[in-house]
Formats: C-alpha cells, structure tokens, sequence
C-alpha cells in the first residue's frame, strides 16, 4: 500500500521520544474519506489541543490511536510500537493509553469506586486492597473521595467527568486521549473538569485533547491542530495559532467560535 | 388553588362560593370529577359482577347441577399416564388435581430453564461476528416464533414422535433403555443401603463449591490471581458423589425393561407427550428469549462497551462485567411475560394427551364431575397464583438490579 514504507520506519531514537506518530493514516467509512493523509508527531510530554469544525474527523482520529476504530492506511506507533490487528498489541497500548469521552461513559451499574477499580483488578490483575488504594488515591486528586460508594447516577455532569477522568488515570497511561470532554456539561461545571485536566498537564501527563475550549489551548496547549474535512489543515503553538493563523479555513473557524 | 370555570372574579363573593360548590363546579373539578368516576366505576364493576353471578346460580339451580367442594374427596376412578407421586384410579379427584398440577410445574419448570438457556446462546449467538453463527441463530428466531405453538406440537409429537416403531420392534439403545412410540424406557433405579453417602456427599460438595468460589473471589481481591474456582466447583460437584458411589460399593440395583411380545414391561417411561411438549415449548419460548437478550444487549449504549475496551478490558470480559449487567435490567421485565406464557401455554398439552393440570383437572375431572365453575376457579386460581409468584420473584430479582439513579 505504502510505497515509502522504507521511510516509514521510526528510528529508534526519535521513536523513543515519540509518545505518538501517525504517518500517512487514512480511513473511509464507505465512500467517505474521513481520515486524509494524516501526519502527527507527539513528543512524550506534549499537551496537543485539537479543534476544527464537527464532523471534521477529531475524534476518529483520536480513537485511531487507541484502535477504537481502524486506519486503512497508512501507519500509527504508539510508544514506538506499530498498532497491527495483533489483539494481544491492542489490549497492551488500550491499558497504556487512557481516554476520556464526551458523555463520561461510566459504568452505571457500578459505584464509583468499583468503576475505578474494575480494569486495574481485571486487567492489571491487581489485588482489590491496592486497587483500591488506587482508586482512593486518584479520587482524591480530582476532588471527590467522599462519592466513592455512590452510583455514577446520583453525581452531576461535572462529578461524572471528574470521575472518568481518575477512572482512566487509575490504569497508569503514558497517554491521555480527551473528546470534547466539557462538550456535554453545563457551563458551571466545565470549570472543575479543565482544572483538573490543568493540573495533569502540570504533572507532565502526554495529552491529546478534542476542545473548543480556547481558554484551555492557550493556557494548556504546546500546540494547537486544526482540522478541517479530514485532514490537518494548520499546527502551531498556540499564541501563533490564536494571533496569526494562516489559512483562511482557520481564520474563519476562529471567527465563528470567538465571536460568542 | 383551583379555580373552577364556572367561578365569577367577583372578588368580594369568592370565599363564599368556595364553601358550597355547585354540582357544575364539581363536575368541571378535576379532583372531584375523578372522584366520581371512581365511584360510577365501582358501581357498575359491582353490578356488572353481582349481575354474573346470580345468574350461574340460577342456571345452575335450573340445571340442578350439585355446586361446592366436596367432588373433590370422592374417588376418581380413572387413570392417569404420568404421575410423579403416587396414584392410581382408586385415589381422590384432589389426589388426581396434584398429579395434573405437578406434571404442569415439571413441564414449565424445566421448559423456562431450558429455554432461557436457549435463548441466551442463540440471542448472543445472533450478534456475533461469525456469520456462520449469527446466520444460523437469525433462521432459528425467525423460523421458530412465527409458528403457532400447537402446530409446532403437532409437528414434534405426530411427525417425529409417532413415527417411531411399535413397542416390540423397540429400538435398542445402550444401558438396556429402548425408544418406541410408547416413549423412552429407561432401567429403574432402586436405592440401596450407603446410597445415603452418596446423598451426603453431593450436598457437602455443593457446600465446598460455595466456599471455593467465595475464597477464590477473597484471593482475587486480596492478589489479584484468578482461580477457576467454577470449574473446580462443578468438577467437585460432579466427582465427589461419583467417587462416594463407587467406595460405597455401588449402592443401587436396577429393575431392567424387558420386552415382551407387545409391550415392554419394568423400567421407567419418558413420555412422548412430555418430550413433545417440552421441546415444543422450550424451542418456542427459546426464539422470544433470544430476540429479548439480543435486543437487550443492543441497548446498552456503544459507549459502553467502547469505555471497556479503552480500559484494556477483553471482548469477553466487557461482555460479562459491564455489559450484561446493564443488558439485565433491560431483559428481566420482557423476560417474565416470557415465562408467564411458557406457563400458560403448557395447558397446550390437552392437544397431545400430556397429562397437565388443565388435561386432568379442567379436562377429566369436569367431565365427569360436571362441576365446571367450581374447577375452572381452582384451575384459573392455580394459573394465577403461579403467575403471580413468577412475577414476584422476577419483580424482586430485577430490583437488584435496577441502577441508582439521582
Ligand atoms: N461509524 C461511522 N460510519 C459512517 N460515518 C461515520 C462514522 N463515524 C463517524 N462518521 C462520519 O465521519 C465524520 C467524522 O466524524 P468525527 O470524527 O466524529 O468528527 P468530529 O469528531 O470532528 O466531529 C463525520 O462526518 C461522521 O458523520
Ligand atoms: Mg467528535
């Protein structure tokens, strides 16, 4: 498929600075091209803010790297190892990558300490005092150790996502992947969310984050990428990217989103 | 505070006319007026039923049929194919009303585990990605649930089960057991001295089982190593009595079937009916189930499992940790009518001759007694308290697993 599959290979040197390369990454769903010649290099420790219109294909992208869904072409290493349909590889990177949705995705069923507690025991096969411990740990970090024994069902939005978040960090990841995850919140709690997502990128957390929130990319951001019908249309940092965009596809996104 | 349409704004006159509401001001009232239609309601229910059952009672005196219960202690005199208590034709027409009652619960019993068995395999079958699989369990739903019940009876019992040999050409099957149109005649098993052990060890291995599965789930906890502690349980459950019978010196001997010139006389007979019935209701039943789970898993949200497999978790784990618990709380309500009809729809067996409660009782038993409002209560009481135990024992399952929610 690939007929630069030579240059592909990472070298081992900037591979092991690599948290993230996506070389060349299509994808159609159909007829639609949703993925278009991708290319992304995130360094270990980056905080990437990813924007551009709905529809755009952020999140498939991002769920590209944890194999939610599936490239047809092209290449994408994460921690220097090629993702292949090797189910073993996919269980390995899913337990070293943790992702954040935009409707929190908790288990219901569950109280929130057994849903921070559920893939270290079972996958990380760690015993339910130390999961525990864990889970105690993380919960405290995003707030709310006092919900422990509730259901997801009695927290607010806010709580919910708070609780996701310290779900995926209870696994230990290399690698946060977030969509939109303020997008489903109302506007008074989309604050607690970004102050903890800050405090991980202050901890030198890798992050890959889906937002509109502009605030948060110039805070937060080492780069901003701005996507547009599939494809990469602009990266730069975030002050160059706010002040002086360069196409005008960015231009006019910027417009609608700052003018409310 | 409610205002009545027929109230003026005159303010000055309001507080008097609250005091004394005309019959209008009721009836445009939305408390009173349901008020009164309650009332209308239980009026004409009472009438309607006061109504009814005069009227038996007064066809019934003009008929001069004997009315009240006590048909029941007299003799029944005739016999009944399947029994699993003792009876016979000298016994009591309350004794042949348990046996009919009892052969029902056998039926539905194991018809509903059977079926939810079933129905499970073939409704998870059906999402499966093998499409040799999924293919397979879409053509087993929509062959089996479009079929009327009693024509898949009749197809069970009149085509496949009569068409077996007559009793002396029996075909001989292994451990002296033989297949006719009589049914399957199997040795009899007659318990000896230390079969008592055997008993013994059996429930002892179930105790063990238990707390082999509760240490293996302590030590999962406690070091996260998995223990097959299912596997052990059952293999202990299965092996321990085994064993017990062999040390204790085979404690069991058998009154074998022998043919004879037309008939095979000794051992026990499985019942074509029972057969036909059973599978018939079980397959039936089974294509419900399934289309039930099916929908039931498909309504947890993708999300869900999506969320899982982030986690690293395994397609299998995902399955039986986060999305069958939801998928529960979405099959238990659809999944109790199920049972309730599999239940209801064993009185099909009058069809077949399965002797059922219905057969017997609203069948034999009214023939002969004509005392048909007196059985057709028992038989409907029975129905419902059977279906309302169901129900309630459903009811409480699924508050266990209802979600907390705000
Ligand atoms: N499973 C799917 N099947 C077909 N089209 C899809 C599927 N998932 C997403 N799409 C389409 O792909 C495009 C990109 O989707 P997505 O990555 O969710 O965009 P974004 O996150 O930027 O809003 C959208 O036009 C969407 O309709
Ligand atoms: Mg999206």
């Amino acid at each position: 498929m690939d007929p630069a599959a030579a240059v592909v290979e990472p070298s081992a040197a900037r591979s092991a600075a690599l948290a993230v390369e996506m070389r060349k990454v299509n994808k159609w769903y159909g007829e639609f091209h949703v993925l278009r010649d991708i290319d992304l290099e995130v360094s270990k420790g980056e905080r990437i803010v990813v924007c551009g219109p709905s529809g755009s294909g952020k999140s498939t992208m991002i769920r590209c790297i944890n194999r939610l869904e599936e490239h047809q072409a092209g290449h994408i290493f994460v921690e220097g190892e090629e993702l292949t349909s090797d189910l073993r590889q996919i269980e390995k990177i899913r337990s070293e990558v943790g992702m954040v949705f935009q409707s929190f995705n908790l288990f219901p069923h569950l109280t929130i300490l057994d849903n921070l507690c559920l893939a270290p025991q079972w996958v990380r096969k760690m015993p339910r005092a130390e999961a525990e411990k864990v889970a105690m740990s993380y919960l405290e970090r995003v707030k709310i150790p006092d919900q422990a024994l509730k259901f997801p069902g009695q927290l607010s939005g806010g709580q919910q996502q708070r609780v996701a978040i310290a779900r995926a960090l209870c696994m230990n990841p290399r690698i946060m992947l977030f969509d939109e995850p303020t997008s489903a919140l109302d506007p008074e709690m989309v604050k607690e969310v970004l102050d903890v997502m800050t405090g991980l990128a202050q901890q030198g957390m890798t992050m890959l984050v889906v937002t509109h929130e502009m605030g948060f990319a110039r805070a937060v951001a080492d780069r901003v990428i701005f996507m547009d019908r599939g494809e990469i249309v602009e990266q730069a940092a975030p002050e160059v990217f706010f002040n002086a965009p360069k196409s005008e596809r960015t231009q006019a996104f910027l417009a609608q989103i700052l003018n409310h | 505070m409610r205002e009545g349409p027929a109230m003026t704004t005159d303010a000055p006159s309001l507080p008097a006319k609250r005091k004394s509401m005309s019959l209008i001001d009721h009836i445009y009232d939305p408390r009173s007026r349901g008020i009164i239609l309650q009332v209308l309601l239980a009026v004409a229910l009472i009438w309607f039923t006061a109504e009814i059952v005069n009227n038996a009672i007064t066809n019934l005196k003009k008929q001069s049929i004997a009315s009240g219960f006590d048909f029941l202690g007299r003799t029944s005199g005739f016999d009944i194919s399947q029994s699993l208590i003792s009876y016979s034709n000298t016994m009591t027409y309350a004794r042949a009303f348990w046996v009919g009652l009892l052969n029902t619960l056998l039926v539905a019993g194991l018809g509903i585990v059977l079926a939810t068995i079933i129905g499970f395999i073939v409704g998870i079958g059906r999402l499966s990605t093998n499409w040799i699989i999924a293919k397979l369990a879409s053509v087993y739903v929509e062959v089996l649930r479009n079929i009327p019940p009693l024509l898949m009876l009749f197809a069970i019992y009149f085509a496949v089960l009569k068409s077996l040999p007559a009793p002396r050409d029996s075909i001989e099957l292994p451990f002296y057991s033989y297949l006719n149109v009589r049914g399957l005649t199997v040795p009899m098993p007659t318990w000896l001295d230390g079969i008592g052990y055997v008993v013994a060890a059996f429930f002892i291995a179930i105790v063990a089982a238990v707390l082999i599965a509760r240490w293996a789930r302590i030590r999962q906890e406690a070091t996260g190593e998995r223990f097959p502690g299912v596997l052990v349980g059952i293999g202990l459950v299965v092996l321990a009595p085994l064993l017990t019978f062999l040390l204790a010196g085979r404690p069991v001997s058998f009154e074998y079937p022998t043919p004879g010139r037309f008939n095979l006389s000794g051992g026990v007979t499985m019942l074509p009916e029972f057969v036909a019935l059973l599978t018939g209701l079980t397959l039936y039943t089974a294509a419900f189930i399934a289309e039930i789970v099916r929908s039931g898993i498909l309504g947890v949200s993708k999300g869900q499992k999506e969320a899982a497999a982030a986690l690293g978790l395994r397609p299998g784990q995902s399955m039986r940790l986060v999305v069958i618990p939801q998928a529960l709380r979405i099959i238990i309500p659809p999944l109790t009518n199920q049972y309730l009809n599999l239940t209801k729809n064993s009185s099909l067996a009058v069809a077949i001759g399965y002797p059922d409660l219905v057969s017997v009782f609203a069948g034999t038993v009214l023939n002969q007694t004509n005392q048909a409002i007196e059985v057709i209560l028992i038989t409907m009481a029975v129905y419902l308290v059977v279906s309302l135990l169901t129900s309630f024992f459903m009811n409480w399952f699924n508050s266990r697993m209802a979600l907390v929610e705000r």
